[in-house]
């Protein structure tokens, strides 16, 4: 693991109006995540891991505070310079899976590679993920063919084929039966092992958390110590 | 990969695509029936104009092309006509305009009638025997059903169909110069002249010098040449602000049912966009996809609207070959499609701009 972290977060801060009430949803957070590093974010509804999980994600901005993602500051970037790091720092990866129905396996992940800007074949390294994740006999079916446990496998590599700094997994095993879920949480650990993939997880479920190198808790928009 | 996007949505929702697809077709056949009609009515008079086998034609002072006068001028002046240098014939007719869209009825010397124009080719019956028949032409028969030997009205008055002929020679139905003026309180009057000239060179000297007589001053006085050349939607006053008034209205019909049609699949795939937002696309990107399937959606409600356009001019010459005529107009293809395109855009513009302002964390937890 390098020295720096990959993600650098001071006192960070995200406060949303709805009508006339404010609601301070991170209340001064900070937190370091080395390079290669595989955390789980865990703590009740409300607690802010959304949030924060959106704001890593460039979804949305941040109200004060410093947040760094591989040497870059987020807290001054304008929508589209947001959108321009969703494109190659960050994948996402969600509870629903979110593959468009439209598409096979492969066009969503070639959607994604699209909208980066990429074109050509996969590389060999993405090519090693898919076997990693064991669908490759599977990427000419359209979602509604495929299991839950197959369609977050198809999502996951959807998220790598870019090669992001950070994957950001918000309760990636939480449609998931438990063979699946441990299916998911393994291969995300073997990416994190074999591959050196930071992955950041939200998670309710503190068997999901156990299968990460570190655990933090979230309560009240800010971090436990 | 954006336009395997397009088709993709495009199939998964096939009864809006056909739906679209289908409301589209019928704004361009709007546009092209309309036009189809125009150019192919103006064809068929050139065409029957042409089948008179004249080289020059003289209307009343007063007249336009397609003006339909009743017989303001002498029959006198057709031997005065015939007696010009280099006319090899003149014959006078009488136009009685009927009820309804385009229609009349033309007093003709049937003799002199088949002399200048070559003569009618009768499909079923003969010429005139007695002064109440009535000579039809293929497309009126076949409108109305009519054979040889049945009585039908026109002008308050009951006439026989004593013979039906090939169409394409100036009128559908013929009956018998006086009889015809003697109808219509023009005894001795003419409605048109029609003069057949020695040598093709002659004609334009001859209306040169027909033009420059004092006593013909107010007459309209044509070539053939000339006169066909004025039959264009150019010169039908009202014909082509009616066509633009049409065109508008496919154009709002388009731009409605694209409207609806993007606006529904904005709302059925807020999901999606979000996804879509997520992995970096800009909002350019989801207005373009929507663009894309918009125009694509145009281009095959174009072709549709071709086809049905077809369709409709099969129905006009079975059901009302007499009375309408529709032309296949090539050249309109490329320009309704454009219409057709830019209705679509303007109406998928309010829905591009929605989607491609729709907040990506609010899209991703839509369910």
């Amino acid at each position: 693991m390098s020295a720096s972290p990959i993600i650098r977060i001071r006192d960070l801060r995200k406060t949303y109006r709805t009508g006339d009430v404010e609601v301070h949803a991170l209340r001064g957070v900070d937190l370091d995540i080395p390079r290669g590093e595989f955390v789980a974010i865990v703590g009740p509804s409300g607690s802010g891991k959304s949030t924060l999980f959106h704001i890593l994600g460039g979804l949305t901005g941040p109200t004060a505070g410093t947040i760094h993602i591989d040497g870059k500051d987020l807290l001054g970037l304008t929508d589209a310079q947001r959108t321009e790091m969703r494109k190659s720092t960050v994948g996402f990866v969600f509870q629903k899976y979110n593959l468009l129905p439209t598409l096979t396996a492969e066009g969503n992940i070639e959607i994604a590679r699209y909208i980066s800007g990429r074109n050509g074949g996969w590389d060999s390294q993405f090519r090693q993920i898919l076997d990693l994740l064991g669908i490759s006999g599977r990427l000419h079916h359209k979602p509604r063919a495929m299991s839950g446990g197959e369609q977050q496998r198809v999502a996951i590599a959807r998220a790598l084929v870019n090669h992001p700094a950070i994957l950001l997994a918000d309760e990636p095993t939480g449609n998931l039966d438990t063979e699946n879920s441990n299916a998911v949480l393994g291969i995300l650990r073997d990416l994190n092992h074999r591959a050196g993939q930071t992955i950041l997880m939200i998670t309710h479920n503190p068997e999901a958390a156990a299968f990460a190198d570190r655990v933090i808790r979230m309560r009240d928009g800010r971090i436990e110590a | 990969m954006i336009n395997k996007l397009v088709i993709e949505n495009l199939k998964h929702r096939p009864a809006r695509t056909l739906l679209s697809v289908l409301a589209i077709g019928v704004e361009v056949t709007l546009v092209l029936t309309l036009v189809g009609l125009s150019h192919g009515m103006l064809d068929d008079f050139e065409k029957r104009s042409r089948g008179v086998g004249a080289d020059v034609i003289i209307r009343p002072p007063g007249s336009s092309v397609f003006s339909m006068s009743t017989a303001p001028m002498s029959d006198k002046l057709v031997p005065f006509f015939a007696s010009q240098p280099n006319v090899a014939q003149a014959i006078g007719v009488i136009t009685h305009t009927l009820p309804g869209l385009f229609g009349s009825v033309t007093g003709i010397d049937l003799a002199s009638f088949n002399t200048m124009s070559g003569g009618f080719r009768f499909l079923e019956g003969g010429p005139f025997r007695k002064d109440d028949d009535v000579i039809v032409d293929e497309y009126y028969a076949r409108q109305g059903k009519h054979q040889v030997g049945k009585w039908i009205e026109l002008a308050n008055r009951k006439w026989q169909i004593c013979g039906i002929v090939e169409s394409g020679k100036m009128s559908r139905l013929f009956v018998q110069l006086p009889v015809l003026q003697d109808l219509s309180g023009n005894k001795g009057k003419l409605s048109q002249i029609y003069l057949r000239v020695n040598g093709r060179a002659n004609v334009d000297p001859l209306v040169k010098q027909l033009r420059e007589t004092p006593s013909l001053k107010d007459y309209q006085i044509y070539s053939l040449e000339e006169f066909t050349s004025l039959i264009s939607i150019n010169n039908v006053p009202w014909l082509t602000p009616f066509i633009r008034v049409i065109v508008g209205i496919a154009v709002i019909v388009g731009f409605i049912v694209v409207f609806l049609s993007m606006y529904t699949a904005v709302l059925e795939r807020t999901r999606e966009i979000g996804i879509l937002k997520s992995l970096g696309a800009s909002p350019a990107l989801i207005v373009n996809l929507l663009a894309r399937e918009t125009t694509l959606l145009a281009i095959l409600g174009s072709g549709a609207g071709i086809g049905f356009s077809y369709g409709t001019r099969w129905l006009i010459q079975t059901l009302v070959p007499a009375s309408l005529q529709q032309a296949i107009v090539y050249e309109w293809w490329p320009i309704a499609a454009g219409i057709a395109v830019a209705g679509a855009l303007v109406g998928a513009l309010y829905p591009g701009f929605k989607a491609a302002r729709q907040d990506a964390i609010q899209a991703l937890a839509y369910e």
